[in-house]
């Protein structure tokens, strides 16, 4: 059984790469086999930040086009054995993704038996954005703790709950999740940044995961080696959390309280 | 945070945030689903409305609302004197 989950957000530059990247990365690590296709069509990135950006010979357009087969245009990720990588067209014009192409190819994804696909979203609600969602099964809404990716998160909801393959067959639409990143407990705690559980009471969603601030993300991308594979970072641990509790496992939250700082961290910095 | 930090901190906004985003979240979650026409609508009766009476754009509220069966379209408006009709 194929479960294809959908990386989303409306807004742009909130993380849905990265979020994909990890989440792709921590489902193969536990031994699922796993496809993570970019969406964003003339704006490829997802290779980039999975750090096989020079591998890429055919990519997701390619495909639907029959100018190469599926096969030829994963690329097998080199860390991890069950994990494939499917580009986005660089060039070409965004109305090459056909409705009827996703399901060709996400159906021999299917037929190809990968226990997960993850579909990584382009920003805003365009073509782009609503053919990653269609098919979807679940989706994960990647927020940060501010007005206007919050808002339009739950632009995004509005669409998941109707433009969908899901919605429209009505049996249960798609299973929604919240992941909340670039975290600050501190932030939080001055009260200078909305909580998780403001912005939870806002969407009324359960969250799945929050993934603190972190210097970490940056080096990661720089580096191109997906952030959940930092053993040392609170980012990955957080994202490692959260496919967990993609996979049901129930955890409670981490990193979301400011650590206690003694008196002389306060006074003279850290 | 070193001890110049301590007396120069960002205002607490978090809360101004969640208000503004719980009112515009209800706001847009009750326009969704239902007809194009709606925010046109309300633009056109402002228009009527102020050849007879000076009113603020906030003060034309066009709902609908969903019964079984049946849709209602409401349609509220705040005159200045404090009346409604």
């Amino acid at each position: 059984m194929t479960e294809i989950i959908v990386v989303t957000s409306g807004k742009g530059g909130v993380g849905k790469t990265t979020t994909s990247a990890s989440l792709s990365c921590g489902l193969a690590r536990r031994g699922k086999k796993v496809a993570v296709i970019d969406f964003d069509i003339g704006l490829r990135n997802l290779d980039l930040i999975m750090g096989c950006e020079r591998r890429v010979v055919y990519d997701f357009v390619n495909v639907i086009q029959g100018d190469c087969t599926l096969k030829q245009a994963l690329i097998k990720d080199k860390r991890i054995e069950t994990l494939f990588v499917l580009a986005a067209s660089q060039t070409r014009d965004k109305d090459a993704l056909s409705s009827e192409g996703v399901r060709r190819v996400l159906d021999e994804l299917t037929a190809e038996g990968f226990d997960y696909v993850i579909c990584d979203s382009p920003a805003g609600i365009e073509k782009g954005a609503h053919l990653a969602m269609y098919f979807a099964d679940r989706a994960v809404v990647v927020v940060n703790p501010e007005v206007s990716s919050v808002r339009d998160s739950d632009r995004i909801l509005g669409l998941l709950a109707s433009k969908t393959q899901r919605a429209e067959q009505g049996n249960g639409g798609v299973k929604e999740h919240l992941l909340l990143t670039r975290y600050s407990p501190k932030r939080v705690a001055t009260g200078e940044m909305m909580s998780v559980t403001d912005v939870k009471d806002i969407l009324g969603l359960d969250v799945i995961g929050v993934v603190p601030e972190s210097t970490d993300v940056l080096s990661a991308s720089n580096a191109g080696v997906p952030v959940i594979l930092n053993q040392e970072s609170d980012a990955s641990r957080a994202y490692d959390d959260a496919v967990a509790r993609l996979l049901g496992e129930s955890l409670p939250l981490r990193f979301v309280d400011e650590p206690k700082k003694g008196f002389f961290t306060r006074m003279f910095g850290g | 945070m070193g001890l110049l930090a301590l007396f120069r901190r960002n205002p607490p906004t978090a809360n101004v945030a969640k208000e503004r985003l719980r009112i515009i979240v209800a706001q847009e979650r009750s326009a969704r689903g239902g007809p194009d026409y709606l925010p046109l609508l309300r633009r056109e009766l402002l228009e009527v409305i102020k050849k007879y009476v000076n009113v603020d754009p906030e003060a034309v509220q066009v709902n609908l609302e969903r019964e079984d069966g049946h849709e209602v379209l409401e349609l509220s408006v705040a005159l200045p004197g404090g009346k409604r009709i």
